[in-house]
């Protein structure tokens, strides 16, 4: 793999000023992506992470406002600090993005070729005839079946997994460097979900696109990313390859994840185990550790400090004060009683 | 499919006439007054009037009266009109031409002027323009247009000198005097349309300008400029054609106020002095025309919605 950094984003910090006080969608978050590298951002609703992926777009609302030390680098050159016309020519080409819901993010009064190919002559020298041609061989290479008659079709005589495809097609138009693929299977059937995530594996191996996949589906990064930053209220608070996460997750929130998922093998739960408590209010944020108040290990210096984002000896950054080893783990899963695979 | 369509429109089209003049025609008679009166004038003697109201069939009963009238006008025959005698589909080609440039006038106004003040309120939100546009939206369906009418004549005609106070010339005769003589009661018969467009569409734009793919185009590197003409307009416009299209119905009864004050000849005038002379056949004609015109504009409104929307088939 190519260890080259694609982008780089430094102490991103995001906030809404209201009359009641400074909301923080985004509270000093640092990650890169690598060339080629399939990234995924883990976390609950409200964590923070469409934010952080719209913030890389430029196209967060214009409420939201960044700290002037926060910096998003890609090649080099700070996302944050370009002029509107100058981020116009790095979406869609360098760097696409496919959204949440396929039903509702392609325009409804165009045909789904014009779509593509929209993109295509907004940054190509090219003629629309010819970016009709491109945007055949893109739907083609989505996999969508009787491409030329599809190209005419509106969205609404497409199923929805057909309309995702269509969506991938319309950001792979301009070979961007960078995708950002926002819950891209949330609104799909289970079956079409799994086509969707190979279809972008696929794709990443035959471009070599660096992809930032956004999800709150640990499933789904389990079967399509090379590594995961979990976020939680603003905050990355783990960060580690796959298995890493999967085999010794260490902060009890991304444990908390992880036993939320049914299991397939070994005996099944009842109940499935869920985080107790609700993400905090924005606003009244606890003193110290965000998750202090849902956490089962939590300690008095919990309560006091902060932790900060650290690199620990299995290579993992986590900010915890208590880190959960895989010894501890397994013998609270005896506890328990309820095994984890 | 589309012929299907256009032959169970024609159908329903039927009923409605049916049931419109069967209540215009009650609807006179309810008023008080009589034509033979108007005609005769008080002193006429009792002879006279019953001799009168027999050769206009007026002696008959009111449902064969209706049937007599609907006879006829299926055999392509409006009658005559009971006070001048002059045929009512003569007297109907006059004055719908005219009426139909004061309408033409004011749809193009509001459409023009909607469209300009809902965009440009969009396109600088909360810049100066837009407050202008949301305080016209509000003044224009605030003021009535006799109102309008006649603060316009003061202004432009008696105080500035402008443009003449009343009167009117075809189009096809002399279109520099036409225009001269069409701005004020066009304007003043589409305030209210030009207001009802630009609140309409100003919040629907809102709506799309937000909506998932509008997103999508931004992530694509479209402009604003972009945004808002190739993919938020067309699908704002979806719910507005409607409003346009009873807008037209609503002008096309403003006219009879607007054509009275700034004394042009059209269908509107001729309805009114109608009415005041109890000429039920010319009432009868006018009524037709006008549900013939608006059942045709809200069969144009279905076609302009099927172009603008896909997923709309017949």
């Amino acid at each position: 793999m190519n260890t080259e950094t694609l982008l780089k984003v430094n102490h991103l910090k995001a906030y809404i000023p209201s009359s009641k006080g400074e909301i923080k969608p985004v509270n000093d978050i640092s990650f890169s992506i690598k060339k080629g590298e399939i990234v995924a951002l883990v976390g609950e609703s409200g964590s923070g992470k469409s934010v952080s992926s719209l913030s890389i777009m430029g196209l967060n609302a214009g409420a939201i406002k960044y700290r002037p030390d926060s910096s998003i680098l890609f090649e080099g050159q700070d996302l944050l600090k370009l002029k509107e016309k100058e981020l116009r020519k790095i979406r869609g080409n360098d760097i696409a993005m496919i959204f949440q819901d396929p039903m509702s993010s392609l325009n409804p009064v165009h045909p789904i070729g014009r779509q593509i190919a929209e993109s295509i002559v907004l940054h190509k020298k090219v003629s629309y005839k010819e970016a009709k041609k491109t945007a055949l061989d893109l739907l083609n290479k989505v996999g969508i079946p009787d491409a030329e008659r599809r190209l005419n079709d509106y969205p609404h005589q497409l199923s929805g997994g057909m309309r995702q495809r269509a969506m991938i097609a319309i950001a792979l138009a301009c070979n961007p460097k960078l995708l950002i693929a926002d819950e891209p299977t949330t609104a799909l059937d289970v079956t079409i979900q799994s086509q969707i995530l190979n279809l972008l594996r696929d794709l990443q191996k035959e471009f070599g696109i660096s992809i930032l996949l956004i999800t709150h589906d640990l499933g789904v990064v389990a079967e399509t990313a090379d590594r995961v930053l979990v976020m939680y209220c603003g905050q990355i608070v783990e960060e580690g390859t796959v298995e890493e996460i999967f085999e010794n997750p260490q902060h009890p929130y991304t444990k908390g994840l992880m036993d939320s998922i049914p299991s397939l093998y070994g005996p099944s739960k009842e109940i499935l185990d869920a985080i107790p408590g609700v993400v905090p209010n924005p606003l009244e944020l606890p003193n110290g550790c965000n998750f202090v108040t849902r956490c089962a290990f939590a300690t008095e210096k919990c309560y006091e400090v902060s932790p900060v984002l650290e690199k620990h000896s299995s290579g993992t950054r986590v900010s915890c004060w208590n880190p959960l080893t895989k010894e501890a783990l397994s013998e609270n899963d005896r506890e328990s009683a309820v095994i984890v695979t | 499919m589309f012929l299907k369509f256009l032959l169970r429109r024609l159908l329903y089209v039927i009923p409605m006439l049916l049931i419109t003049t069967l209540i215009v025609f009650s609807l006179i008679l309810l008023i008080p007054g009589d034509p033979v009166l108007a005609m005769l004038g008080d002193s006429a003697t009792h002879e006279k009037v019953e001799e009168l109201r027999r050769q206009l069939g007026l002696d008959q009963p009111v449902m064969l009266q209706y049937f007599h009238w609907l006879n006829n006008a299926i055999h392509g025959d409006l009658g005559r009109s009971i006070f001048t005698g002059q045929l009512v589909d003569e007297a109907l080609m006059q004055t719908l031409f005219v009426t139909m440039q004061l309408v033409v006038v004011g749809m193009i106004f509001s459409i023009v002027g909607g469209l300009f003040f809902a965009i440009t309120s969009i396109y600088f939100p909360n810049s100066w323009m837009d407050y202008v546009a949301r305080f016209f939206g509000t003044l224009g369906t605030a003021i009535p247009n006799f109102l309008v009418a006649m603060v316009l004549i003061i202004f432009f005609s008696l105080k500035l000198n402008w443009v003449p106070a009343t009167g009117f010339t075809s189009i096809v005769h002399e279109p520099v005097s036409f225009l001269q003589q069409i701005i004020l009661p066009g304007f003043s018969l589409s305030l209210a349309g030009i207001a009802v467009i630009t609140r309409h569409l100003r919040s629907s734009l809102m709506e799309t300008m937000d909506a998932d793919y509008v997103r999508t185009a931004y992530s694509k590197g479209v402009s604003r400029y972009q945004a808002i003409f190739k993919h938020s307009l067309q699908n704002a416009m979806l719910p507005v054609v409607t409003t346009i299209g009873l807008l037209f119905g609503t002008m096309l009864g403003a006219t009879v106020v607007v054509e009275t004050i700034f004394a042009i000849p059209g269908m509107g005038q001729l309805v009114v002095n109608a009415i005041g002379q109890r000429d039920f056949t010319i009432v009868q004609g006018v009524v037709l025309v006008m549900i013939v015109m608006v059942i045709v504009i809200n069969f144009i409104t279905d076609i302009v919605y099927a172009l603008l929307d896909p997923r709309i088939e017949y």
